[in-house]
């Protein structure tokens, strides 16, 4: 064991400072009226109009129809988000699963093919995709904002380093016991595959949640709003003397931050707890 | 329950690499076969056949009275216990002992029976609810081999099932694999490159060499009568002495020295000594001492004869000096061909001589 150093922790206690602090004063601002952050700047100290600006934040109707509020903006985040997960996870998973346990032609060359894509964000190919989309009719839909992120090289790449990993005599073992493909992908690979798919989903839900540029281009109906362009869309109200409500993008930041962080807590301690405990 | 027969069995891989070739065997009802040979002699790859995990690309496979060669691993009536063991990690012992009948759609009562009935023949009871990581090495092998008896399968295959273990707890799960097959009376396959288990377990032995089968016999049987230098090498430790000798006039000449009837033609031979054939006499074949193997119970002695390496069993309370002279009990002579390494049959060649 090492020995524990003052100077250790200092270092330790600095870095946690220093990541905190701009969440701090998000969390403090926001519980400020506008009028205060704008002359005032940015607090460390708790204001007084904290429930009154969450409140309102959650619940206000906006937008031009009047009928958007923080929650549903919350809802559509977090529909993006586990879509997301979920939606990769399930794809990557099978897509992997092809092509580790099956022999076909060109396996080899289909798996790079797909690894490829990773070269091509969606930020290149997006007109393409916004074509795609519109000329399947599905803008402003829940499946036109999910599906075509779907497909996932890094997870398929994950997933088939981890198949891979498998040893072969379970696959051998399974097929002696009478499981035929689908039962041994449910029963055998899907339940050891449990941290990896944690780990992903933590990736992949953060991935969705934080989409920005995709949710633009693909909703004009503010229905389908998410958190990420309620933030924008409250700064964007500079016009003449008013001023933007700064407590109000500040709180719909935090709680922006929220499931992220929560998603991350819950499946971090399944992550270790599958990484200390597994033996393949 | 049903006999295993191989016929022509071979197998050549997709770059043309001959794994297996010509391999046939009839394996009766209950018999407890043991197929043996070093790393690389198709052991393995032939038992994977059986078992449907690898294509057999020549010859047939009958297991019971039907020809298994195009069924999959589940139909073929047969279970394996693999090296490693390959229990679902995820899955408690009970219901890694239940997959595979849940497969077949056993009712829920009869697999409660079964895996109850093998618990209970393998002490496994009190482990039933643990997952295989929570189990020592040979708690995962005997839930291995309760996964086999619980299908009661028409054969057992195993694939070195006991290699992972350490040396003591191999002997007691070797007897307890040889009292459990007894008890079953299940016809079993079992590969292994440990000489010494394979001695033990088999009612026959298959000495396997390049693919190709050296010989089939009972243990005593190869023990005794090695049909090659290869099985001779193999079988038996330390491995039998193969020495460059002549034949002369009838005798077995080592050395110049006169080592007993030879009964086949003239010419040089490759003999084969067991160590526990030879030992010390006053007067015999004049060895060099190199170094001693003390066992305990026996030491072997490591000696040169004019150049030629020989091992003889020497018992501990005898003395030991530099020079020895070595005697071969009669009648314990091996004579293989130089060329082939095939078995010389002295009983079908001595008419001839005697002609």
């Amino acid at each position: 064991m090492w020995k524990i150093k003052p100077f250790d922790h200092l270092i330790l206690f600095l870095g946690t400072l220093f990541l905190l602090a701009p969440v701090v004063l998000a969390v403090m601002s926001s519980t400020h009226s506008a009028v205060e952050i704008h002359t005032g700047g940015l607090f460390l100290t708790p204001g007084t109009e904290g429930a009154a600006t969450y409140a309102k934040v959650l619940t206000a109707r906006g937008g031009f129809t009047g009928d958007v509020t923080g929650l549903s903006m919350l809802m559509n985040s977090l529909i993006l988000g586990v879509g997301f997960a979920v939606g990769k996870i399930v794809l990557s998973m099978m897509a992997a699963y092809a092509l580790v346990y099956f022999r076909f032609r060109f396996a080899t060359a289909i798996f790079w093919m797909i690894f490829a894509t990773l070269l091509l964000p969606l930020e290149v190919r997006i007109m393409p995709s916004y074509q795609v989309m519109s000329d399947l009719h599905l803008l402003n839909t829940y499946t036109g904002l999910i599906v075509p992120l779907l497909a996932s090289a890094t997870g398929t790449f994950y997933f088939r380093q981890f198949f891979k990993s498998v040893p072969d005599e379970l696959l051998e073992a399974a097929r002696i016991d009478g499981a035929g493909p689908v039962k041994f992908f449910l029963d055998i690979l899907v339940p050891l595959s449990r941290t990896m798919m944690a780990a992903i989903f933590i990736i992949m839900f953060v991935y969705g949640w934080n989409q920005y540029l995709w949710p633009i281009l693909m909703t004009t109906d503010e229905h389908f709003f998410t958190l990420m362009r309620g933030i924008k869309a409250i700064l964007q109200v500079w016009v003449g003397s008013q001023i933007p409500d700064y407590n109000e993008a500040f709180a719909l930041a935090v709680l922006a931050m929220v499931p992220p962080v929560l998603v991350v807590i819950v499946f971090q301690r399944m992550f270790i707890k599958g990484l200390t405990e597994s033996d393949k | 329950m049903a006999g295993m027969t191989l016929s022509s069995v071979g197998k050549t891989y997709a770059g043309g690499v001959q794994a297996v070739s010509d391999v046939s065997l009839t394996i009766e009802d209950g018999e407890f076969i043991v197929l043996v040979g070093p790393s690389g002699c198709g052991k393995s790859t032939l038992l994977r056949m059986v078992a449907g995990l690898e294509e057999i690309t020549a010859g047939e496979v009958t297991i019971g009275d039907r020809i298994v060669n195009r069924l999959e691993p589940s139909e073929r009536d047969i279970a394996m216990v693999f090296q490693n063991y390959a229990l679902y990690p995820h899955m408690s012992v009970r219901e890694n002992m239940a997959y595979g009948l849940k497969n077949r759609g056993t009712s829920r009562a009869e697999i409660e029976a079964r895996v109850t009935e093998a618990a209970r023949m393998l002490e496994l009871g009190p482990y039933l609810d643990r997952k295989p990581r929570a189990l020592s090495g040979g708690q995962r092998q005997r839930v291995a081999m309760g996964r086999a008896i619980v299908r009661q399968p028409a054969a057992f295959l195993f694939d070195e099932p006991l290699s992972n273990l350490d040396a003591k707890l191999r002997v007691s799960m070797r007897g307890e694999i040889r009292k459990l097959q007894r008890r079953l009376g299940t016809t079993s396959l079992y590969v292994t490159h440990d000489q010494l288990e394979a001695m033990t377990l088999a009612d026959r032995l298959v000495v396997l060499n390049g693919g190709r089968i050296e010989q089939v016999g009972t243990p005593l049987e190869v023990y005794h009568r090695p049909a090659s230098t290869f099985v001779a090498s193999f079988i038996g430790a330390p491995a039998m002495n193969l020495m460059d000798a002549q034949v002369a006039g009838g005798r077995v000449l080592l050395e110049g020295v006169d080592l007993g009837p030879a009964g086949v033609a003239e010419g040089a031979v490759t003999l084969g000594l067991r160590a526990e054939d030879l030992s010390a006499a006053p007067t015999g074949l004049p060895v060099v001492v190199d170094y001693v193997e003390e066992l305990g119970a026996s030491r072997i002695v490591h000696a040169l004869a004019e150049g030629q390496r020989i091992a003889f069993a020497h018992p501990p309370e005898a003395a030991l000096s530099d020079r020895m002279a070595l005697r071969v009990a009669p009648g314990r002579l091996h004579l293989f061909d130089t060329l082939s390494g095939k078995r010389i049959d002295r009983a079908a060649r001595v008419p001839e001589v005697v002609a």
